[in-house]
């Protein structure tokens, strides 16, 4: 049996003389961090804030305002003139509608190519590319309603919704595509190398491996262009020209919800800026639930994944 | 499978009869940490339980084990580093001496301050110079005094054998630093803060051989100056530089827990539990 040695002690020495040193200053100097710290804080939910009170006003005032207008005629009678009662924007639901499934029926093959191509690619027509989509999202969208005005409605027959889903997908695509490349670019190196090694080509990898694993963003992408496209007005404007009567025919001049909300709202018919009001607290809606929706699915198919 | 049994009852044998004389032949080392029924929890599901043992001052423990057997997750227990993750919960006692870990009154960048972490990756700051990388625990620590800084600087980096390489071009990015020479500067920058423990995150894992042998050396030499805590993959590297060892096993429910825990040659070769047996001769893992 062995006799168990008393403890040893660490030595006393510069490290723990410089150890006493550091804590006393990292304990002393505590108080002054933590305050820095909370005031860093505090200012950063003072902006948040600030940021937020826009947003919250034009959801509160909106439905105060719009609210009232909704009814069951609200949703499945066209608009009617100014003094009669009844009359809802049934015409403009249907406008928007179609307008937006043609862009997106268009849109969303070509973007999601385009953000495919970028990705794979780093050659100077893909730097080209990359920043015609960039210059494209910031162009004025009055700038797109003159452009879809001159281009389709003064060669092929005057207003349509045909026009206006021109329009409306030339806003969409270039969000599509940069979505699309920032949701392919997010899939690791790791898995294409791995399809590469497998013998898989270029084709099938994109096609079996980054596309599915880049879903849960594009659709994201996808939906949030959507949003960005179902509230444009000016593009609207100067294609669709707008239709109080319902159309189902896209290639006649059709109504769509923004421009019921802007023709009405600037009249001086209380009836009909109360539908106006309606009428933009439905698009709020819409807007916001394919933005809060979009994350709810993509973060369910990010889970699933784990 | 009978090998196996044969061996088992062997082994059992053997401990039978060892048993009766246990022969304590190291020092009794002063406890700086003592970890008491300790479990991680993320999001309710269990990662990690069942954790008692002490760390002793002067010593390298090393955590050892399988993948997803849960070494890494109870080593960032230990200086709170789950605090960032919404989801995890820590349950069980850690103390470092007499302070409780996880008590509410414990300030965790105190507490981070006096136990330091090195990484599995070399990562240090991209943005600052190979000084400023060195001293910038000392910095958030609030230590502003420039006698102070130099001396923990020139101290930390002579402690990770890193001084003679760069103490002519300590104004250079870090980032100038070989794979190898960057992890010693992460623990140069850790030992800068004077820790009492340091956990280390399989530190030599994105390393090369030779760097890893050089990183090895450095853990050997620093246990004077710093309780060392190691997450290892590596049996061999537990062998050669640990002195007590924790071994976890992944339980059928997916949460690690600790099998054994005992001084490193005991550990290694004549564990009580079977299964530390098996693992150690490498029949699984």
């Amino acid at each position: 049996m062995t006799i168990v040695e008393a403890p040893v002690e660490l030595p006393v020495d510069a490290t723990t003389e410089r150890r006493r040193a550091i804590q006393a200053a990292a304990s002393s100097s505590l108080r002054r961090r933590k305050l820095s710290s909370g005031i860093a804080i505090g200012v950063c939910w003072a902006f948040l804030g600030i940021a937020i009170i826009p947003l919250v006003a034009v959801l509160i005032y909106v439905t105060a305002k719009g609210l009232p207008a909704w009814n069951v005629d609200f949703f499945t009678q066209s608009t009617t003139p100014e003094g009669i009662p009844g009359g809802g924007v049934w015409n403009a639901i249907v406008g928007t509608v179609e307008i937006t499934l043609i862009a997106v029926a268009v849109t969303v093959p070509l973007g999601l190519l385009c953000g495919l191509f970028l990705a794979e690619s780093n050659g100077r027509i893909a730097a080209t590319l990359r920043f015609t989509a960039d210059v494209m999202t910031g162009v004025p969208s009055i700038t797109v309603g003159i452009f879809g005005y001159i281009a389709i409605v003064k060669n092929f027959g005057g207003y349509s919704g045909l026009a206006g889903a021109f329009a409306i997908g030339f806003i969409m695509l270039p969000v599509i595509t940069r979505a699309g490349e920032t949701a392919i670019r997010g899939v690791p190196q790791s898995l294409n190398e791995a399809a590469l090694a497998l013998g898989a080509r270029r084709a099938t990898i994109a096609r079996r491996v980054v596309v599915p694993t880049a879903l849960p963003g594009i659709i994201t992408g996808v939906l949030l262009a959507v949003a960005r496209g179902l509230g444009e007005t000016a593009p609207l404007l100067l294609t669709i020209f707008g239709n109080q009567y319902l159309q189902w025919n896209p290639t006649k001049p059709m109504e769509a919800l923004p421009i019921l909300i802007y023709n009405n709202s600037s009249q001086p018919y209380a009836d009909l800026v109360q539908v106006a009001w309606g009428a933009a607290l439905l698009l709020m809606v819409v807007v916001l639930v394919l933005s809060i929706g979009s994350r709810l699915f993509a973060a369910r198919l990010q889970k699933e994944r784990r | 499978m009978i090998e196996a049994e044969v061996t088992v009852a062997r082994v059992e044998e053997a401990v039978a009869v060892y048993s009766d004389e246990v022969v304590v032949d190291q020092p009794e080392r002063k406890v700086v940490m003592t970890l008491a029924d300790v479990a991680v929890a993320f999001g309710g599901r269990t990662a990690v339980r069942d954790v008692t043992f002490d760390v002793h001052a002067g010593e390298v423990t090393a955590l050892i084990g399988p993948s997803g057997s849960g070494k890494t997750t109870l080593l960032r227990a230990l200086n709170r580093m789950h605090d960032t993750v919404r989801t995890a919960a820590v349950t069980g006692t850690v103390r470092l001496g007499d302070l409780d870990v996880y008590a509410p009154s414990t300030d965790p960048t105190l507490l981070r301050s006096r136990v330091g972490m090195v990484f599995q990756r070399p990562n240090p700051f991209p943005t600052m110079s190979i000084y400023e990388n060195a001293v910038a625990g000392l910095k958030f620590n609030g230590v502003r005094k420039k006698s102070l800084l130099d001396e923990a600087a020139e101290s930390a980096l002579i402690g990770a054998a890193l001084w003679d390489s760069v103490k002519d071009r300590m104004k250079a990015h870090a980032s100038t630093l070989s794979g190898g020479e960057q992890q010693r500067l992460c623990i140069a920058r850790a030992l800068a803060v004077e820790p009492e423990v340091l956990l280390m995150d399989e530190p030599t894992s994105a390393l090369d051989p030779i760097a890893t042998k050089r990183i090895e050396e450095l853990v050997v030499e620093l246990k004077d100056r710093v309780t060392i805590i190691i997450v290892t993959h590596n049996m061999q590297q537990a062998m050669r530089v640990s002195d007590r060892c924790a071994f976890l096993l992944m339980g059928e429910d997916k949460a690690g827990e600790l099998i054994e825990f005992g001084p490193t040659a005991t550990l290694f070769s004549e564990p009580t539990d079977p299964r530390t047996l098996d693992y150690v001769n490498g029949r699984f893992g």
